[in-house]
């Protein structure tokens, strides 16, 4: 298999693994007792099924980390692996796009009808919820959850979104430690992003719980609770996965991988940085700010 | 073809360090495209069987007016559970499956971009499905507020609701992985020469579906993820109490669901456009035409979502612009159908079952094209929605529109893939009994649903009868005829008249180059195309 050096125009392909069907089972498990757990039973099978993608993910991310510090890969690979991210990135996006159309929907058309606007609002505005005034943040006209206070912008949100375009500019900096060889640089650069990442999720852990215990802004606080904690909470998760993965490549270039020429590994997870940092933008503006 | 052969060669001495794996685990591990192919294709014939099955219990409840077989219950576990069988375990899979077998061999590539991505994509489908039919025998029973799971109605599902909601996310994961590595294969691992408008239209129309898949599929996951935390976490996503709205959810829900109808269509417009020259012996009439109507359609398929709920209480504007945006679809899809039928024109023809099926999938995907021109029609919409007469426009594009195609594709390719000639007479007789059989089925309920018959509903009034009754039988003679289908595979598989490497007299591209069947690993070595 290992001719792709010799023959440029022998295609790659890769030998057959074992991990594919173990993530299969691993994921059905997790979502088997997510299931259960919903429907009242006990944790054990979600915390076997996490515990089983944890297991998948060293082992076949191990794998491929071996035969590509092997060589085995070929430039032809290496682009497959671009064309893969690129457009897992942009499936994520389109995920964040669900929840940010129900804030527009909601914000532009729902909440103006309850109040009363245009004929669509005359019937539940008149007959159910009359004393309804259309607001931004609102818990619905039946004060779900009750009253709250909204999140303020100019406070950590402002600090946080420092935090995160700053590490955006120390992956950059890491980034070009590593195509001129300067290893401190990437070593520091890479440490810093995922301090900056950490520290921002600690902060987005004081404000939800700020959130929930000053503000009595919780999940459940109507149209503004739901879309504020799922679009924050969504992308809290990827910013946590995306300081894993960056931790990841941290142990990497500490063990000596990547190349000037050839570290798709470190690319892609600065892809996945950059986007978690743009959604972030528009969280920042959209959720927060207007 | 001189680089053929030398593939040939090539591809045999590989062979003897790679070969397939004997046994369970040769299935199991596998990253051969050609054996994934084949997994999908045989999960997808299981599915398509198991919502049949469904199907004709919903036929055999509506043969006659009254309750007669299924309590109302679970005849609705039956429509909402044979659709999603039938657009996810069944049409769906069809087309990934048929796009792991060719597009490696038309692209003149060894394999799928990413195989190892490609064994996982597959075997989440089982999974999930396991997890969605295990529903059924849950107490509360399965989920029965109709495949569309609208808000607030679906709330109201009981034990079954969190397995159909992760079901729907493993399918989702499985096809955006899927569409990843179909993407990735057709831009990254073509053969030189093979320059985009070179590339046959089944791989035209893949590359648009899986662009689609991707865009969409996660709006899926977004919006039942909110149905989710609706039920379960106290948000208030589609509760008006709490400032939000069912009708979002219809609205989240439609912006995948359209694109959906097209990622179920695409691909048969690329095996129609495979199959026609073939049997008419003359290249595809208009193949740039082809490409930009594929690309208008999908494109158009993101700003027509809402004529799926023009009776729901949108702003006029809103009613206007869907409707016109919709009417416009028939534009490329008109380009599509005047091209196939040019491609015909003056061909000489001949009459083999895949180009039966092709030529009734034009004809009769055509007649499921017209109707949907008078659904798009917003105030004529407020008449047709939720009766037959939706449920007959949309069975006419997906079964004798997107099945037909998939039974073309699998009667054209099948020679290919085991290298012996499927039964000839068996297969005419089989489209024969299905081109009767689905007309049966499905034209009496444009009757029924204009004179007013509701979709979902197990009990009617007694002027629909007769119709009804025609439509069950019709049913059973459709879904009956598809076990010769299921024969004449099995058939072919195990055995059969030795197939020639070009197969088809007309049979033009690269898949036909190869041997048939064709070696476990195909074009080790990059082909030249000129």
């Amino acid at each position: 298999m290992t001719h792709a050096e010799h023959a440029p125009d022998h295609y790659y392909v890769p030998t057959q693994s074992h991990w594919p069907i173990i993530a299969t089972v691993s994921l059905f498990t997790l979502m088997l007792g997510g299931a259960t757990l919903l429907n009242g039973g006990g944790s054990t099978l979600l915390l076997t099924g996490l515990a089983l993608i944890v297991i998948t993910m060293f082992g076949w991310f191990g794998t491929v980390i071996r035969e590509s510090e092997k060589g085995l890969y070929s430039e032809q690979m290496d682009r497959s692996f671009r064309w893969g991210m690129s457009w897992f990135i942009f499936s994520e996006v389109m995920f964040f796009a669900a929840f940010f159309g129900a804030l527009f929907y909601a914000r532009t058309y729902s909440v103006p009808w309850l109040g009363g606007e245009t004929n669509h609002g005359v019937l539940t505005h008149g007959l159910l919820w009359s004393g309804y005034e259309a607001v931004w943040p609102t818990n619905g006209p039946s004060d779900v959850g009750g009253f709250f206070a909204p999140m303020h912008p100019w406070g950590l949100p402002a600090i946080n979104t420092l935090i995160l375009l700053s590490s955006g500019a120390t992956l950059t900096w890491a980034h070009w430690g590593l195509i001129e060889e300067n290893r401190p640089q990437l070593l520091k650069g890479l440490a810093a992003t995922v301090a900056l990442g950490v520290l921002f999720l600690s902060l987005q852990a004081y404000e939800y719980s700020h959130a929930y215990h000053a503000l009595h802004l919780t999940l459940g606080s109507g149209i503004y609770g739901s879309t504020f904690f799922m679009l924050t909470g969504f992308h809290g998760l990827h910013v946590t996965i995306g300081a894993i993965i960056l931790a990841v490549m941290l142990f990497r270039s500490l063990a000596g991988h990547f190349t000037p020429q050839r570290h798709f590994a470190f690319e892609a997870a600065a892809w996945y940085w950059h986007f978690v940092d743009v959604v972030w933008l528009g969280l920042f503006i959209f959720v927060y700010w207007l | 073809m001189s680089t053929a052969s030398h593939t040939t060669d090539h591809a045999t001495d590989h062979d003897h360090d790679h070969g397939p794996a004997r046994g369970l685990s040769r299935w199991l591990l596998t990253t051969n495209h050609k054996d994934i192919g084949t997994l999908y294709l045989l999960f997808s014939l299981l599915m398509f069987f198991i919502g049949g099955a469904m199907a004709l219990v919903i036929r055999a409840e509506l043969f006659q007016p009254g309750l007669q077989i299924v309590d109302p219950y679970f005849f609705n576990q039956m429509t909402t559970l044979h659709a999603l069988v039938m657009i996810f375990g069944a049409v769906m899979p069809a087309f990934v499956g048929l796009a792991n077998w060719l597009l490696p061999m038309m692209v003149g590539a060894p394999d799928m971009a990413l195989p190892r991505m490609n064994n996982w994509s597959f075997w989440i489908m089982p999974f999930a499905f396991t997890l969605l039919l295990s529903t059924l025998f849950m107490p509360g029973g399965g989920p029965a507020g109709g495949w569309t799971l609208y808000p607030p109605l679906v709330l109201q599902t009981g034990s079954a609701f969190p397995f159909v909601i992760l079901a729907i996310h493993m399918m989702g994961a499985s096809s955006i992985m899927g569409a990843i590595n179909i993407i990735a294969t057709i831009l990254n691992l073509r053969a030189p020469g093979m320059t985009l408008m070179k590339m046959p239209l089944f791989v035209w129309t893949w590359l648009i579906t899986a662009f689609l898949l991707i865009a969409v599929m996660p709006v899926l996951a977004g919006t039942v993820t909110m149905l989710l935390t609706d039920k379960f976490f106290g948000t208030s996503f589609f509760s008006a109490a709490g400032g939000g709205d069912p009708v979002m959810f219809q609205h989240i829900f439609w912006f995948f669901g359209h694109p959906e109808v097209y990622i179920m269509i695409l691909p048969a417009f690329g095996v129609i456009s495979q199959i026609i020259p073939t049997f008419a012996r003359k290249p595809l009439f208009g193949y740039a035409s082809m490409v930009y109507a594929t690309a208008s359609i999908a494109f158009l398929s993101f700003i027509v979502w809402a004529h799926h709920m023009f009776t729901v209480g949108m702003p006029l504007a809103g009613e206007l612009f869907f409707m016109y945006a919709t009417m416009l679809i028939a534009v490329p899809t008109g380009v599509k159908v005047f091209n196939w039928v040019s491609t015909m024109w003056r061909g000489a023809m001949t009459f083999e079952t895949p180009m039966l099926f092709a030529i009734a999938f034009v004809i009769l995907f055509t007649i499921g094209g017209f109707s949907g021109l008078m659904l798009a029609i917003a105030p004529a919409d407020f008449q047709y929605q939720d009766t037959y007469f939706v449920v007959a426009h949309f069975h006419y594009v997906l079964v004798p529109g997107a099945v037909f195609s998939i039974m073309a594709a699998a009667y054209y390719w099948l020679p290919k893939w085991t290298g012996h000639m499927y039964n000839e007479k068996l297969g005419k007789l089989h489209f024969w009994l299905s081109v009767i059989g689905v007309n049966v089925l499905f034209f009496p309920q444009h009757f029924l649903g204009l004179a007013g018959m509701p979709r979902r509903i197990p009990d009617y009034a007694l002027q629909f009868t007769e119709f009804n009754m025609v439509s069950t039988v019709g049913a059973f003679l459709f879904g009956f005829s598809q076990l010769f289908f299921l024969y004449n595979v099995i058939q072919t598989i195990r055995g059969g008249a030795k197939a020639t490497d070009q197969v088809w007299e007309g049979a033009e591209g690269l898949e036909w180059t190869l041997s048939s069947p064709p070696p476990y690993h195909t074009f080790t070595t990059a082909p030249e195309i000129k």
